[in-house]
């Protein structure tokens, strides 16, 4: 597969925003990917590495917030993809603070 | 359990700082980072002990290394004189990281649960002290 380059943006609805259990959730996913994956809280930056936890968090990126997405390399198509389905899944947390309220 | 991970082990002063670190490392990054912890002193009271530190690691051991979480002074110290003790083969793969015991567990195995070698796991915990997070 030769070398390809993707970009999405998304907006997050996430009551709490980047906070520390979704940073950690977006970093696994991207690191499942082999692909350099960059995000921004705004299309003209800063950028900073995806798969990079500690910079995940350190962005606390508010609610409603656009994520910005680029990824350069093999799958960088799937992996922008999936990174955008996981905040508009609410980074799968709804479902897990249902079950426990 | 995959051993292909590096293992985190918290060693706090307390009991319940251990077992709560431990707890949000397992909630927040999942099952497969080899993690155990210990705290206390074997009477009961605020301490760390050098034989609970090496049964930690042994726990946690995986071939790819162990990544040590520290709180306070003697446990830094017992954590040292617990890998001088491990057997040869094992001494050169476990590190104490430089870190806050809490937040540098959680990176440190969101790290290591990707498969990252024990230098990258150590290197994001200890990224957390070079100042990115405080502006």
């Amino acid at each position: 597969m030769s070398a390809t380059s993707a970009a999405g943006s998304v907006l997050m609805k996430h009551p709490v925003g980047l906070h520390a259990r979704p940073s950690v959730k977006l970093t696994k996913l991207a690191k499942t990917f082999g692909c350099r994956i960059d995000m921004a809280q705004h299309a003209a930056g800063p950028w900073i590495d995806a798969k990079s936890i500690v910079k995940v968090m350190a962005l606390k990126a508010p609610r409603d917030t656009t994520l910005h997405f680029r990824a350069e390399g093999e799958g960088a198509a799937d992996a922008v993809k999936a990174l955008s389905a996981l905040v508009q899944r609410n980074f799968d947390e709804d479902h897990a603070d249902a079950a426990t309220s | 359990m995959t051993s292909s991970n590096v293992g985190i082990v918290i060693v706090s002063h307390s009991k319940d700082v251990a077992r709560g670190a431990a707890e949000m490392v397992r909630q927040m990054v999942g099952p497969e980072v080899p993690l155990a912890h210990c705290g206390g002193d074997p009477g009961g009271g605020l301490g760390t002990s050098v034989e609970s530190i090496m049964k930690a690691i042994a726990e946690a051991w995986s071939e790819q290394g162990v990544a040590v979480l520290v709180d306070l002074g003697g446990a830094e110290t017992n954590s040292e004189m617990a890998i001088e003790m491990l057997p040869a083969e094992r001494r050169d793969r476990v590190v104490i990281c430089n870190a806050p015991i809490v937040e540098g567990a959680v990176m440190a195995a969101t790290e290591s649960s990707a498969g990252s070698s024990l230098a990258t796991v150590r290197g994001t915990a200890e990224e957390l002290y070079a100042g990115s997070i405080v502006p």
